[in-house]
């Protein structure tokens, strides 16, 4: 019975286990070793020796490529831009999830399902298309574009252009990510109890001081699930600044993406590729902490 | 239930048209028969046609579909069965290896299947290697269907079924697996969608040769711009949204809360 027990668990468990092991635990191995080593001359790698120190030749380990990284401030300028986008990317969506997700939370529940249907079904087309969209908007054809034109025109400014621009760059991160603060944040304001809001009410509290001093500080934990998963992606996304960001946009993203596929330096590639998973960590730790320390406070 | 003042309804409403507008248009610009994207000239199906006879971007789409049934059906059989044992049994390891991918950024996944496929497979980049990494991510979506199904039930049948004398996998396939079939059929539907819509994945593993829809409209969107994409994206907004009505019918009785 005992042994046969065992026996289920690992013929459940093993398959995915042995899966995930080969092809997302291996390849993340992988990946940090190859920071450690040295670009081949035409791509590739310079081979390893692991038993070079006997031979005294070179063992093709070397933390060159970190010394690179922080060497040159350009780099770091670049992540720290990209931090910048992200940070401004999570306060825009706040700003728009947050009255809508309240609108939704106290509707009447048979509508909650279908207005939180609405906000996912947007979702579900394909990334490339949602992006693809604001460039048809934003277009220097477009209506938008005229129109705004028209408007600085009368105002005495210089026509400006909306596509491939910071500006263009962050639509687009809010637009493909707003439904990642949209959802957490209804799940929080939904739990709510509405008769602390009567007992506010029967203190005396207006409708912005019942807000501020009950709903806000009950929500800040959906704000927070909310806001790593928005800062996350956004932190490591290439694909927005290559189609709607110009030439000097570029992201982390880009710049791990050029070296694979571009210059062809996979040891920098993965050294880069490391910085961000370490700043993903960073900010997950972050998000979690500020989150329990809500909590803890009474 | 409280009133909303109207100035939130007005902002809920702007959102909605935010989310909603942009589609409409790449839709609406489907039909324009004009190269340009700017103005409404006059109907045409025009853009269609061309994507018929697009056989590059037709061998696209049957790639993308292969890829897509190859990834929902192996992660759909591992991802249940990684649901099964994180909610069966007390795993440490399991979960940490089946989450993590749906936690970090895509591109760092992409690039380090890209390292190991060229370092250690030594594998040609094609279709197999994109449908392995597609099953990748896919897994954890799977297993959090399947658990989420697996915490609303009741353990006891499965108990009973046993006492009665059914084998393990009698009482598994008697018991369980009925009553998580939704959420198996909900998650092979999610990873098919995840599947046919990942960008980033894809074009790191994907190598050259075979063209793959995303990549296919990537390029079109980098190099040459032309309603024919407006066209591809209304026929792909249209299976996206039958995919999700037919997730939605089998996944209802799942995500219904139970209270209401």
């Amino acid at each position: 019975m005992q042994l046969s027990n065992r026996l289920i668990k690992w013929l459940i468990s093993g398959p995915p286990l042995v899966f995930l092991l080969i092809f997302f635990v291996a390849p993340s191995l992988i990946m940090i070793v190859t920071s450690f080593r040295l670009p081949g001359e035409f791509g590739g790698l310079v081979p390893l020796n692991i038993f070079a120190e006997r031979s005294g030749i070179d063992s093709g380990l070397t933390l060159e490529t970190y010394q690179f990284f922080l060497s040159d401030w350009i780099y770091l300028e670049i992540f720290l831009k990209s931090f910048v986008i992200a940070t401004l990317t999570t306060i825009i969506c706040i700003a728009m999830a947050y009255p809508l997700a309240l609108l939704i939370a106290n509707s009447p529940r048979k509508f909650r399902n279908l207005m939180i249907m609405l906000v996912v079904l947007p979702f579900a087309s394909n990334f490339l298309i949602r992006v693809y969209a604001w460039m048809i908007i934003l277009g220097p054809e477009s209506t938008l574009s005229h129109v705004i034109n028209h408007i600085l025109g009368v105002l005495d400014f210089e026509p400006i252009t909306l596509l491939f621009s910071p500006f263009a760059v962050l639509i687009g991160m809010v637009y493909v990510h707003l439904p990642f603060m949209i959802l957490p944040l209804y799940t929080n304001l939904e739990k709510h109890d509405p008769i602390l809001l009567d007992a506010a009410q029967d203190l005396g509290a207006n409708r912005w001081q019942r807000f501020w001093s009950v709903t806000w500080p009950l929500s800040l934990p959906g704000i927070f699930s909310g806001s790593a998963l928005v800062f996350i992606p956004v932190l490591g996304m290439f694909a927005i600044p290559d189609i709607l960001g110009g030439t000097g946009d570029i992201m982390i993203g880009n710049l791990i993406k050029d070296q694979f596929l571009g210059t062809r330096d996979w040891p920098f590639g993965s050294t880069l590729s490391i910085m961000l998973t370490i700043a993903v960590l960073g900010v997950t730790v972050f998000f979690t902490w500020l989150a329990r320390s809500v909590m803890r406070s009474p | 239930m409280r009133r909303s003042s109207p100035l939130l309804r007005l902002i809920a409403m702007l959102v909605y048209a935010f989310l909603y507008i942009p589609l409409c248009i790449v839709v609406v610009f489907s039909f324009n028969d004009s190269k340009l994207n700017a103005e409404w000239v006059g109907f045409t199906l025009y853009w269609y046609q061309t994507l018929w006879n697009d056989h590059e971007m037709l061998l696209a789409v049957r790639n993308s579909l292969f890829i897509a049934c190859c990834a929902s059906l192996s992660a759909t059989i591992l991802g249940t069965m990684a649901g099964l044992a994180i909610h069966r049994y007390r795993l440490k390891v399991l979960p940490i290896l089946a989450f993590t991918p749906l936690a970090m950024p895509e591109i760092l996944l992409g690039v380090s299947l890209l390292l190991f496929y060229l370092q250690v497979l030594n594998l040609t980049l094609g279709l197999i290697s994109i449908i392995l990494a597609h099953t990748t991510f896919c897994i954890g979506f799977v297993a959090i269907i399947v658990r989420a199904r697996l915490q609303g039930m009741d353990e006891s049948i499965f108990e009973a079924a046993r006492d009665l004398g059914a084998t393990p996998w009698q009482a598994f396939y008697h018991v369980t697996l009925p009553l998580i079939k939704p959420a198996i059929i909900a998650g092979a539907l999610m990873s098919f969608t995840l599947s046919i819509d990942d960008f980033v994945i894809t074009f790191f593993t994907k190598g050259i040769g075979e063209p793959i829809l995303p990549i296919q409209i990537y390029t079109m969107i980098k190099v040459a711009v032309t309603p024919e994409i407006n066209a591809i994206s209304t026929l792909l907004m249209l299976l996206t949204l039958t995919l999700i009505t037919l997730a939605n019918r089998f996944g209802s009785s799942m995500l219904r809360d139970p209270s209401h």
